[in-house]
């Protein structure tokens, strides 16, 4: 604030300093009744012809998606790609791939909420809609890849049939109580936050099934003070603790494979390099999905350029993150004196069997962004989109490259092979796109897919004190959390 | 003739934006009425210093509820790793010693036990979930998941009475008041 305050740029003749205003959350001066009708507006009206053209497909993919699994069911995990030495093959990368798209929604709602970042409100609710179905198809490939799906309670820690329970020191099972507790926290947090929304929705509907259902989960909410008073320190509280639990996700997704012996997977840079890939591709995929959404629904009032301009430097610093991270690996196995190391490096993005792989990744996740160093790339919705399509496929490529190649070229030269996917994978991974697809349009069908209460309080009259001060350069900012401070900040001259 | 009998819940009044809702919150904290509140579609900032609400308790109980889940990580992974079925993996032991390696599992179990405990205790500190309540016979009171802002005083405030609260909304700026029965 200071700096605004004093910022000496674009000063008027009189000579007294004049503060730049800051940028409206929300264009063209948009009443609260606004905000609700357009939003509601999605859920109560026909949905264009364009969702039922993606619907359709989705479901049909989705079929596909369960018919592969029933497949490999009924035949076995022949039917994928896997041989040895690459036991670990598109079915680990596509729940390492999902798992990461899943960050973004809680990163939003979380870290951005801790830090004030208030344009985060426009954006949250279909970030962490997103996260949920992410996880959700994250969570369908470790459960297949153990073999044998129907003795997956093996996981839970409950002693199995023979007495024996689970090794605590594993990091696969860590793996297993952080995605469970990732995705029901995040569950817990997207539900708190649509609560109000929910009673908007029920406070419209004419008595019925629909506000039956919407007033059951709305659980009555009335809107007061008193409970407002407690539902922002649940918000505040459940902020603090997601905040580190999606750093941890990933950190412990990375454990998996730093915790081994294997050369390319034992280092300590994975904990910080997956969590910066996994916000770096859940940020493309929230683009991926808002920017069809604010056009076919009319949000551009809502979800402005500067939301995805915002968006788009978080992807270009976590994308530099990502190619340091890069880097560092081969600078590491360069210097690192450990031969093995070095070689793994070598065959992996100089002349191994799938440099291909690793030119993709590297082209993708570093160079595709810092398109974004320039205004007009932000600012042109095209532009952001291909970027981002080229980061959600650069970051299959990462996890494909870090898992598949690296095992292609183990300790032991004579196991060496070449891995090759089958249909089954491929068909399999494509599915989860249309399970994914099908619950996002669900969710953009049965609820609303911006925080409608989140939003009107960010607009500049519902601050209480809203020009209370006649000086130029008092933003809302300057008042907020200071219950005392009715002075007004004097402007330095 | 109608045989239902009512109860007066209290006064519902209108106001038409937040700086209004803020100034009568105010007033209504000053005149010393205790049993009353403000609905509006979002949190107002420092309304709760404004009525004179005091912070939520509900940061003691999620201290207590993650306590609870570290100490039951901590205990599911004592109890089986050392005493029940004690393996020795990559030369590691077990014992309480490798307590390192069940960190993860304890942060997650105390992250979860404190989402648990922030979702169910805000349930019932406000509590909710309710079926119905007398404000909702009220046809004007639905504006508020919208774009309405009101004050109730409540008939159970011991400072309440009929004329009197009436009047004492009408002079702090409250439109459209109304008399919210409770059908008994």
């Amino acid at each position: 604030m200071e700096a605004t305050a004093t910022a000496p740029a674009h000063t008027p003749a009189d000579g007294a300093p004049r503060v730049l205003e800051r940028e409206p959350l929300v264009l063209n001066n948009r009443s609260y009744s606004w905000i609700t009708n357009r939003i509601c507006g999605i859920v109560e009206n026909k949905q264009p012809g364009l969702w039922w053209l993606l619907f359709v497909p989705s479901v049909i993919l989705t079929g596909v998606m369960v018919f592969c699994f029933v497949y490999l069911i009924a035949t076995g995990v022949g039917v994928w790609g896997q041989k040895q030495p690459v036991a670990w093959a598109w079915d680990i990368t596509n729940f390492v791939f999902w798992i990461g798209i899943g960050h973004a929604g809680t990163l939003i709602s979380a870290i951005l909420f801790l830090t004030r970042q208030k344009w985060r409100t426009s954006v949250n609710r279909a970030a962490e809609a997103m996260t949920l179905f992410a996880v959700m198809c994250a969570g369908l490939f470790p459960a297949f890849h153990v073999g044998r799906v129907w003795m997956v309670w093996f996981l839970a820690p409950i002693p199995n049939a023979n007495a024996i329970w689970q090794n605590f020191k594993s990091p696969l099972l860590w793996d297993v109580f952080a995605v469970s507790t990732y995705f029901t926290v995040s569950v817990i947090f997207w539900y708190i936050g649509l609560i109000p929304d929910l009673a908007t929705l029920r406070d419209r509907c004419k008595p019925g099934l629909k506000k039956l259902l919407y007033g059951t989960f709305a659980l009555g909410w009335r809107g007061g003070n008193r409970h407002w008073s407690h539902y922002e320190t649940a918000y505040m509280l459940l902020a603090a603790l997601s905040t580190p639990l999606v750093l941890s996700v990933h950190s412990v997704v990375s454990f998996d494979f730093a915790t081994s012996v294997v050369p390319g997977w034992h280092t300590t840079i994975f904990p910080p390099y997956f969590v910066a890939g996994a916000i770096f591709g859940g940020f493309a995929m929230v683009l991926t999905l808002m920017i069809p959404a604010r056009k076919i629904y009319g949000l551009q009032d809502l979800i402005t350029p500067k939301h995805i301009d915002n968006m788009a430097k978080i992807i270009l610093l976590t994308g530099t993150i990502v190619g340091y991270a890069y880097s560092m690996e081969f600078f590491m196995a360069y210097y690192g004196a450990n031969k093995f190391e070095l070689q793994t490096f070598q065959l992996r993005g100089l002349y191994g069997p799938s440099t291909w792989a690793y030119y993709f990744m590297f082209g993708f996740n570093v160079f595709a962004p810092q398109l974004f160093w320039i205004r007009w790339c932000r600012h042109n919705m095209w532009m952001v989109m291909i970027v981002c399509m080229c980061v959600n496929a650069g970051m299959w490529f990462e996890r494909y490259v870090i898992i598949a190649t690296t095992l292609e070229r183990h300790l032991t030269p004579g196991s060496w092979r070449t891995y090759e996917a089958t249909w089954v994978d491929k068909v399999t991974f494509l599915g989860t796109f249309g399970f994914f697809m099908m619950l996002f349009l669900l969710f953009l069908r049965f609820l609303p897919v911006i925080a409608i209460g989140e939003v009107k309080g960010v607009l500049p009259q519902s601050n209480p004190h809203q020009d209370d001060h006649p000086e130029k350069g008092i933003q809302e900012e300057d008042l907020m959390d200071y219950a005392d401070r009715h002075v007004a900040k004097t402007v330095n001259a | 003739m109608s045989t239902t009998l009512k109860r007066v819940h209290g006064y519902l009044a209108e106001f038409d934006s937040v700086k209004e809702l803020y100034h009568a919150a105010e007033k209504v904290n000053e005149a010393g009425y205790n049993r009353w509140d403000v609905h509006s579609p979002f949190p107002i900032h420092g309304m709760d210093h404004a009525m004179g609400v005091k912070r939520s308790k509900l940061p003691w109980l999620v201290f207590f509820g993650g306590a609870a889940g570290t100490t039951t990580a901590f205990l599911l992974q004592y109890i089986t790793q050392v005493k029940l079925y004690p393996t020795i993996v990559q030369a590691k032991p077990a014992t309480i010693f490798s307590l390192p390696a069940w960190f993860p599992v304890m942060f997650e179990l105390t992250i979860l036990f404190s989402a648990f405990t922030t979702l169910f205790g805000l349930l019932a500190l406000i509590g909710l979930p309710r079926l119905n309540h007398p404000l909702f016979a009220s046809k004007r009171f639905p504006k508020f998941s919208d774009d309405g802002f009101f004050v109730c005083i409540e008939a159970r405030d011991p400072k309440f009475s009929q004329a009197g609260t009436k009047s004492f909304l009408e002079e702090i700026g409250g439109k459209n008041i109304e008399l919210v029965e409770d059908e008994i």
